[in-house]
């Protein structure tokens, strides 16, 4: 969804813009029901025996990706599940930075979601049971925003804190593979 | 000693060297008894102990405690450990996961060890105890995730507590009784750890011990003080917040408080208390008092009578705007209405910044030039602060913070001190924030540590650069002078940059955010730069 549209926003920048108000109201139905699982122990790593093959991105994953709604829903929960208060907006302090191009555990956002549910063993808290996993999607699609991965139109365009950070929009994207530079 | 002066310190060479095998910041000071020089190291708090009678200083053994992983992800800034202490063939050391640890001091081997703290509420232990006839004085770190605040008094034979006094609460979990006669009216009343707070605020309201506990003898009290209360909001919490951001006197038998001040009642900036009380008996007046000697993180000089908690004097040592002034009369912090955060704002220019104008890195007196030397910062912030929820185990503290630096641009002041006059008789700007303690020599020569690597030796009359030597990686550790088996005085110092405001290189932050690491990234930022993590002894002494 997320490169034909961009594609869209380069060739009629009019009709994207039309397009793109269109995509930031978007839900997703609650009638017909998502699996709303997150996947667990979903892997970090990037050897993969005997194929070499990493497993296929999680079908939930485009649901939240590039989802405003998701995004300005998992932004709240950053704040208000205290996030901000390990990793602040992106650059670390308790917890890893989140910002950069350095992922642990992996940068795909079901691998994201994956630590959140399952918490990591040097201080990432587990959230399953404590968050719904829809919550825990919306979560994981905000985190991808501080390293500039959704696209523009799908992240706010100024900062809802009183922080003196840069804009969404603003964000530079990193590369997402899994990398473990940082110890901590 | 007074083998290295400061005619010769321009002399001084490398002895040896060790590695700790930690790249977090190292805050703690070498410990040297009987040939033997320890070192307890941040998390995992490995425990060595070197062999000072042999060449190149050979390890005898390493105990190693394994404290719990997880234990990282809730100590609010960096994983440091700040000192072990010896006392009869024990050497004694508190864990980051919340435990004190006695290992005798000749094998290795594990004497006892008490859990304290419970990781799961974000309670850490970083302090290096205090030991005093016969009592093991420990306290909690974990001022921003709502851990309450407390210091317990162990058994030194067995590892068992003696007695546990919480400050904030009611009157008989803060150990206050009929012994306690603070000073001034606005400490006297019932349970005011309950009343000078919101309705259970008190329970996760801070308060905590990560700094340093003294011991007067004579008296046979303790003195400590006490961190900030939680959360930074202030507007979450209002009232006077008893009994954090101040200094407690308790009786080191019972625990009980004989009595209190509070530096800042209502803290608005993180300004918690715990810094080291200095222990001199001065000239003041026609009389000999019996003083605590306190460089304040407000940015106050305090002058305290240690028997009754009477303020004699508070002058700023720096820059401060954040505060007017301590009425005498009243023992009470004046402060700058202008600078007081309101949830939902953002409140500018604060001076000093929440690490205070000086933190947590003790300052050293000389009692033969009579003055204090203080190594501290010339930080201020912006202050933003929000609504924070309570969720225990995760971070408590409602506030989206930048640091810089302060008036005249630099970051740090190593200040020469009179407290009698009450003025600075020379001081040295530093670019970066000054993070390790001071040593004062009987020599006349002051060492420190600069987080871009550099230890210094300094004149202790004039503060005159007589000497620098240049280390792997910044320095936040606490220099100390040691005579060895060869009867050389000897200095030794660890190299290893973090904790709070090394942060960003420890803990690899990304300086691109402002707020990371509670604000510090921001003051910091040029520190990826200037240097890299490391963890290494330096010990070094004149030729023969």
């Amino acid at each position: 969804m997320s490169s034909r549209f961009r594609a869209n926003l380069t060739i009629i920048a009019a009709a994207g813009l039309v397009l793109s108000a269109c995509d930031r109201e978007e839900r997703h139905s609650r009638s017909k029901p998502i699996g709303e699982t997150v996947p667990a122990g979903q892997s970090p790593d990037t050897i993969y025996p005997g194929s070499g093959t990493p497993p296929p991105l999680d079908a939930r994953a485009k649901l939240y990706d590039n989802n405003a709604p998701a995004i300005a829903e998992g932004q709240r929960l950053y704040m208000q599940m205290n996030c901000v208060g390990c990793h602040f907006h992106g650059g670390g302090g308790m917890g890893p930075p989140l910002m950069d191009d350095e992922w642990r555990y992996g940068g795909r956002i079901d691998q994201i979601a994956a630590t959140i549910a399952e918490g990591r063993p040097n201080g990432m808290p587990a959230w399953r049971g404590k968050l719904t996993d829809d919550q825990i999607w919306q979560l994981a699609a905000y985190v991808r925003t501080l390293s500039g991965q959704p696209s523009k139109d799908a992240v706010a365009s100024r900062s809802e804190e009183m922080s003196n950070t840069t804009p969404q929009t603003l964000t530079p994207r990193e590369p997402t593979k899994t990398s473990d530079t940082a110890e901590q | 000693m007074r083998q290295i002066t400061p005619n010769n310190v321009s002399k001084l060479g490398l002895a040896f060297t060790f590695s700790t095998a930690t790249t977090h910041g190292y805050e703690a000071p070498p410990l040297v008894v009987a040939g033997t020089m320890y070192l307890i190291t941040p998390f995992p708090n490995y425990l060595y102990a070197l062999d000072l009678t042999k060449p190149g200083a050979p390890t005898k053994w390493t105990f190693k405690p394994k404290p719990l992983a997880a234990s990282q992800g809730v100590a609010c800034c960096d994983t440091v450990n700040r000192g072990a202490v010896y006392s009869k063939g024990k050497i004694i050391f508190n864990t980051l996961d919340g435990q004190t640890i006695a290992v005798d001091a000749k094998s290795g081997q594990q004497v006892w060890r008490t859990r304290l703290g419970n990781i799961q509420k974000g309670e850490t232990i970083t302090m290096a105890p205090l030991v005093a006839n016969g009592k093991v004085l420990v306290g909690n770190s974990g001022g921003e995730m709502g851990v309450r605040g407390w210091i317990a008094a162990l058994d030194e034979g067995s590892g068992k507590v003696a007695w546990k006094a919480f400050n904030t609460g009611p009157d008989k979990d803060v150990l206050i009784g009929p012994r306690f006669k603070p000073a001034y009216g606005s400490d006297r009343g019932k349970d005011l750890g309950v009343k000078t707070w919101p309705p259970n605020a008190w329970k996760i309201g801070g308060g905590n011990v990560w700094g340093w506990i003294s011991y007067d003898p004579a008296l046979n009290l303790i003195y400590y003080g006490t961190g900030n209360p939680g959360p930074w909001n202030p507007d979450q919490r209002p009232g006077d917040n008893k009994w954090t951001t101040g200094v407690f006197a308790r009786d080191l038998n019972t625990g009980q408080a004989v009595w209190f001040y509070q530096s800042t009642p209502h803290d608005l900036f993180d300004h918690d208390d715990i810094n080291e009380n200095i222990l001199a008996d001065i000239p003041w007046g026609n009389s000999r008092r019996p003083v605590l000697l306190r460089p304040g993180r407000d940015g106050f000089f305090y002058v305290i009578d240690r028997r009754s908690g009477q303020v004699l004097s508070a002058t700023p040592y720096g820059y401060v705007n954040a505060y007017r002034g301590v009425d005498l009369k009243t023992g009470r912090m004046v402060p700058n209405p202008d600078k007081d955060p309101k949830q939902g704002r953002v409140t500018r220019n604060i001076c000093p910044a929440a690490p205070g104008l000086k933190d947590w890195n003790p300052a050293a007196f000389s009692p033969i030039t009579g003055i204090v030397y203080i190594p501290h910062n010339n930080l201020c912030m912006d202050f933003g602060a929000m609504e924070a929820n309570y969720i225990a185990g995760t971070p408590y503290v409602g506030a989206d913070v930048k640091f810089y630096a302060g008036p005249g641009g630099n970051r740090g002041v190593f200040t020469a001190w009179d407290p009698l006059k009450r003025r600075a008789i020379w001081e040295i700007k530093e670019d970066l924030p000054l993070w390790s303690p001071a040593l004062a020599t009987a020599g006349g020569v002051i060492f420190y540590g600069t987080m871009d690597g550099w230890f210094k030796a300094v004149d202790a009359r004039n503060g005159h650069l007589l000497w620098k030597f240049k280390a792997g990686s910044g320095i936040i550790g606490q220099p100390i002078s040691y005579r060895g088996p060869d009867g050389r005085q000897y200095i030794a110092v660890v190299a290893g940059v973090g904790g709070w405001s090394g942060a960003v290189v420890s803990l690899k932050l990304d300086t691109r955010d402002p707020t990371a690491a509670l604000g510090f990234a921001n003051a910091t930022k040029d520190l990826p730069q200037k240097t890299t993590a490391g963890g290494m002894l330096y010990v070094f002494t004149l030729p023969r």
